[in-house]
């Protein structure tokens, strides 16, 4: 859909025009509110803690770019709806993200503000010249907008990069929203949640499409245990859920799975083996369980509902909106619902000449169905996490008795995917049999990456292969 | 080989190793109760595949997950038998 760039639908203006506000509901851990009283709210303090008015925000916050990394989501959904179609800039920054790349992510992003609800950002070298606090959840605005011209606001989501340093990923609402701006009356009788963060893309995908089609909406807290949010999804009376494969496998080990009674599941976010499908269809017998391909630079691409994994190739072809194809054996997709570009100097390219994304997803044809077989750059994807082997090399190759080693991925049912090494020992080391050097390196490594990024286990070698390129040979 | 006892030992290493906290590992403690977050869970099924040479989550498509300490054992003895 072709949106008009000047006075552009924001989610404010989108998720009054899809109804039932005062019915449906935004519930996190520890607030709630309706969608009226979001779209007339405010989260934003000023220095003595109370509200600031709508009127100054739009004043002070109009064209700026801002990143907003709070830990709770509820206001950050607060947040995006307060800003979007007056800040020029939404930097969405997770509370997984180290707060030490604040500073570079508000550079790349040119930010001037931050609005934050916890003092390791506020108090982190962030170099954004203006800190907004919100503590409390929400508060009614004294007195309305009084300038309703909107502006097209760029959405910026992290994905990790292979030095460590995320990469800026820059969506509109158009291209996250897709096909959700249609409102459906039964909709309001739905209530959606996902185990995702929404500063994620699975998980921002979900709060749009409760915004937009005029659902309710369960969001998850970063510090929550999966019982509690469970027990909080079934008392909210959750109809639609989504999470990645190893959510759904850690949602089975809980004692309150029963809890949900969902008529929809979506799996997203990582490759779906058949055993997951069957287990959460098992788990939950009159729910239709889907799986989706999306990803933060390609979007959506399509939904599979026969209940089996891999996906039918005639789905290649099946959504005019939507163009795929499998080139060198990697899915490409070209959409509206596609990223931009990447922001910052000497950002990697996002779409080739035709202006297809390569999703770096590799799969192969057996009998007329697609299987995802993993990631072409070798990226590995621990439980919706990617690790790059390359950044677990460099610091495993820093370790003084290593001469080398090669990074990759070891199939897990948990978490779809480990991280495992082969290191060469430097011959000084390698001769000497008097220490334990894996349990050295794995010291240095827990010191220095985040937990899923460290190996599982290291397996000493005596050499690596090397490819005619003088590079590590990385697929078999 | 004892199968509890080469569990727990996993439990107990990956727990020290990752700084968890482990609950006492009587039988009815949920899995997710037990201190061990989804990685843990994931080294553990992994370290195990190597010690008892099965991993009964990968073997069988249509397994219902664990959800105590004691179900756990039970998933991994069944296996072997």
């Amino acid at each position: 859909m072709k949106m008009p760039k000047a006075n552009p639908a924001t989610i404010k203006s989108s998720t009054i025009a899809a109804g039932s506000l005062s019915s449906r509901v935004l519930a996190g851990v520890d607030a709630r509110a309706t969608w009226a009283e979001l779209v007339n709210g405010t989260i934003l303090e000023n220095a003595g803690g109370a509200a600031l008015r709508a009127k100054s925000v739009a004043a002070e916050l109009r064209g700026k770019s801002i990143v907003l990394a709070t830990i709770d989501q509820f206001r950050a959904a607060a947040a995006l709806v307060e800003l979007d179609g007056i800040a020029r800039r939404i930097v969405l920054f997770p509370p997984d993200v180290a707060v030490e790349h604040l500073a570079y992510v508000a550079k790349t992003a040119e930010a001037d503000v931050l609005i934050t609800d916890h003092d390791a950002a506020a108090t982190a070298p962030h170099g954004m010249g203006r800190v907004i606090r919100c503590v409390r959840n929400l508060m009614p605005v004294d007195g309305a907008d009084e300038e309703p011209s909107t502006i097209e606001t760029e959405w910026i989501l992290l994905t990790s990069g292979t030095t460590g340093l995320p990469k800026l990923a820059v969506h509109t609402l158009v291209s996250l929203a897709g096909s959700a701006w249609h409102t459906d009356p039964a909709s309001a009788s739905l209530v959606w949640s996902t185990f995702y963060d929404m500063r994620r893309y699975g998980g921002l995908h979900i709060f749009l499409h409760a915004a937009l089609t005029g659902t309710s909406l369960v969001v998850s807290h970063a510090h929550e245990p999966v019982a509690d949010f469970l027990w909080r999804a079934g008392e909210n009376g959750v109809t639609n859920i989504s999470g990645t494969p190893s959510h759904w496998r850690r949602a089975l080990m809980s004692s309150a799975a029963n809890r949900i009674a969902p008529e929809y599941i979506r799996m997203s976010g990582e490759i779906v083996d058949q055993a997951i499908l069957n287990q959460v269809q098992a788990q939950y017998p009159n729910a239709r369980v889907a799986h989706t391909f999306a990803s933060t630079e390609a979007g959506v691409g399509f939904n599979v509902n026969d209940g089996l994994m891999g996906f039918p190739a005639e789905i290649l072809e099946s959504n005019p909106l939507i163009e795929m194809k499998i080139e060198d054996e990697t899915l490409r997709i070209r959409s509206m619902r596609t990223a931009t570009r990447y922001l910052g100097e000497a950002a990697p390219v996002l779409k080739d000449a035709d202006g297809f994304v390569d999703t770096g997803d590799t799969v192969e044809l057996r009998n007329g169905r697609y299987y995802f077989t993993g990631r072409r750059d070798g990226t590995i994807n621990v439980g919706g996490y990617k690790v790059h082997p390359e950044e677990v090399e460099a610091v495993i190759n820093r370790h003084p008795v290593v001469a080398m080693s090669l990074v990759k991925a070891k199939k897990n049912p948990i978490t779809g995917s480990l991280v495992v090494a082969d290191v060469v020992l430097n011959a000084e080391c390698a001769a000497s049999s008097s220490s334990e050097p894996q349990r050295d390196i794995l010291q240095f490594c827990r010191a220095q990456l985040d937990h899923h990024k460290v190996p599982a286990t290291i397996n000493i070698v005596a050499t690596l292969p090397i490819g005619e390129s003088g590079k590590l040979v990385r697929r078999a | 080989m004892d199968i509890k006892a080469e569990i727990t030992a996993q439990f107990k290493q990956v727990a020290k190793e990752q700084d968890k906290r482990l609950a006492p590992l009587t039988d009815n403690v949920a899995l997710l109760d037990s201190g061990l977050d989804s990685l843990c869970f994931a080294i553990v099924v992994a370290r195990l595949e190597s010690a008892l040479g099965t991993d009964p989550f990968s073997e069988d498509e249509d397994a219902r997950f664990p959800v105590t300490f004691g179900d756990f054992v039970l998933f991994y003895e069944n296996a072997k038998s």
